[in-house]
């Protein structure tokens, strides 16, 4: 299976030792971007490139490996990737959650609580959760440094005066370890309270941008927010509609040209897994009937 | 002294806010700033006058930290009651200083206002960077403000870019005075505004300097701005002060050639 022409993962041995280091610093400081010398992947920037780095650096012979984009192990992004690393690592690869020890991920956390020795890759466009506020570096860099940031605290009280909510929903910026302000990657901010105390090992891969961050196991992470403005999270207001699920973070679905639509898990696996397990929301035959023409 | 008699009239301590001490600036062989001293009381308004290119600009980038001097030094007094030499001062202090006890109020408005965010935050955001953490009551801390610089709290939502030209320079005010600083750095505030609109500007910082017992250090070119603000001029040219006193005293009755000068350039009304 592992083609002759490349090394292990891809990319070669000392690449894997400079972006491990990165990784190191990056969880000796959570919450800290870590610039790193980024390489040119054979995939386009905004696909991915950040977490397949990580991923490649981190990855061993052993390692069960699981891609998702969006929640779903079958879009072309994801199996692109998994397929990628079975060509060039022959690492297993799986869609399974609880099976996975690395988890390659873009815009979602896993539905199923991740447990004490896995990894979450996440793949990061832009890592600085102030550019849009500030655009110099040199800047924003100070700011971190300085711990400045009441900057952050004016996007959310932007939101608040245009839309009398927080209307930010994705990229919702947490603070880590009570010292960094941190963006979470495009995740919805369904996902953020995942991110607090959680057992698994969070690794975040910025490959346009150059920067690698970390929250190491068990550590606090917490939304910004104000006191008469609380974080709260996001969902649609209704069960999936293939298994029934109350609790999941949900895609809408357009059906047709006449306004219908449903709702189902984003997470695939989660959605698959209470199928199996003989949950059933309202359209759950359908998706699977072939559409009859004539 | 001048000094003490203007800190006796202002009611204020008589121990001073900043004292600058030999400021010297030189890029290679130009001195754009040469042997500045003086002492600054709570309370107190020094105008700095001269043309363009002697030295105003300059002097009081450094006696606001963002430039170091090549010579001398510039103490200020913290609230906890210590005068410290603000080259000793590590950064997050003296960024803290500046975003607290001091403000800053541009020619140019776009450069100490966030253009493309509005107004309430503009003037929230130092709030927020001190630690507040309820929005509620920034928004009203920052509709207050508003209400005081007379800016329509209707607009509080509309971003500055919105703005017209004297709005601007009044929400820069505004953003500058919510954390109530001691000292208030002002550069050409009137610059590029029309007569009228300068006058209901002046207006306005004369009252709040007032009320607030600001002390302020106002660079200008403009010598009416001078008498309507400031309790002392400073008079420079080529980087020297050449002629100090009580705003009155110096406009009235100039000693030096160059200051007769100046102020017989102006217009009578």
């Amino acid at each position: 299976m592992n083609a002759p022409t490349y090394n292990f993962a891809y990319l070669d041995e000392q690449t894997k030792r400079m972006i491990r280091r990165a990784i190191l610093k990056a969880i000796a400081i959570p919450g800290y971007q870590v610039p790193f010398a980024s390489r040119e992947m054979p995939m386009p920037y905004g696909w991915g490139t950040g977490g397949v780095q990580v991923t490649a650096a981190i990855l061993g012979p052993q390692d069960v490996l699981k891609v998702i984009d969006q929640g779903s192990d079958d879009t072309t992004n994801a199996i692109s990737i998994r397929k990628f690393f079975a060509k060039t690592a022959g690492v297993e690869t799986t869609t399974s959650t609880d099976a996975a020890t690395v988890i390659q991920t873009r815009h979602r956390i896993p539905e199923a609580p991740l447990r004490a020795g896995q990894v979450l890759v996440y793949q990061v466009p832009i890592p600085e959760p102030l550019r849009f506020l500030e655009p110099r570096e040199t800047e924003t860099r100070r700011m971190h440094a300085l711990a400045e940031y009441g900057l952050m605290h004016v996007k959310l009280y932007e939101d608040i005066a245009r839309f009398g909510h927080i209307a930010t929903s994705y990229a919702y910026p947490v603070k880590v370890n009570a010292r960094y302000v941190m963006d979470p990657s495009p995740t919805p901010k369904f996902d953020n309270p995942k991110m607090d105390n959680c057992p698994a090992l969070q690794l975040f891969g910025a490959g346009r941008e150059k920067r690698i961050y970390a929250i190491p196991p068990y550590t606090s992470v917490v939304s910004l927010d104000f006191e008469d403005h609380p974080f709260t999270r996001y969902k649609f207001d209704a069960p999936c509609a293939l298994c029934g699920a109350e609790d999941s973070y949900l895609d809408e679905i357009v059906t047709d040209d006449k306004g219908s639509r449903m709702f189902v898990c984003s997470d695939t696996d989660y959605c698959e897994g209470r199928q199996a397990a003989g949950h059933r929301g309202v359209e759950s035959a359908a998706p699977h009937k072939e559409a009859v023409h004539g | 002294m001048a000094e003490t008699t203007m800190a006796e009239m202002t009611g204020a301590s008589d121990q001073p806010l900043l004292v600058a001490e030999g400021l010297t600036k030189s890029y290679g062989r130009l001195a754009a700033c040469r042997d500045v001293s003086f002492v600054l009381y709570p309370g107190e308004v020094l105008a700095i006058v001269g043309e363009s290119g002697s030295g105003k600009s300059t002097l009081l980038q450094m006696l606001s930290a963002q430039l170091a001097p090549s010579g001398g030094r510039v103490s200020y007094r913290m609230r906890d009651g210590e005068l410290r030499d603000l080259a000793q001062l590590g950064e997050a202090e003296r960024r803290f200083l500046f975003r607290t006890d001091w403000g800053y109020v541009h020619q140019d408005p776009a450069q100490g206002l966030r253009m493309a965010v509005s107004a309430g935050a503009n003037v929230g955001e130092r709030l927020m960077a001190v630690g507040w953490n309820n929005y509620g009551r920034i928004r009203q801390t920052a509709s207050s403000w508003l209400e005081r610089v007379e800016i329509d709290t209707a607009r509080i939502d509309d971003a500055p870019r919105t703005y017209s030209g004297g709005m601007r320079q009044r929400l820069q005010i505004a953003r500058n005075l919510v954390t109530e600083p001691r000292l208030v750095f002002m550069d050409e505030p009137t610059g590029g505004l029309d007569v009228s609109v300068q006058a209901r500007l002046l207006d306005l910082m004369r009252s709040l300097v007032n009320e607030l017992g600001l002390a302020a250090i106002v660079v200008t070119h403009d010598l009416a701005v001078a008498r309507l603000l400031s309790h002392r001029v400073m008079v420079m040219k080529e980087g020297r002060v050449i002629e100090t006193g009580l705003t009155d005293q110096v406009l009235d009755d100039p000693r030096e050639p160059y200051t007769q000068l100046l102020v017989s350039s102006i217009l009578p009304p």
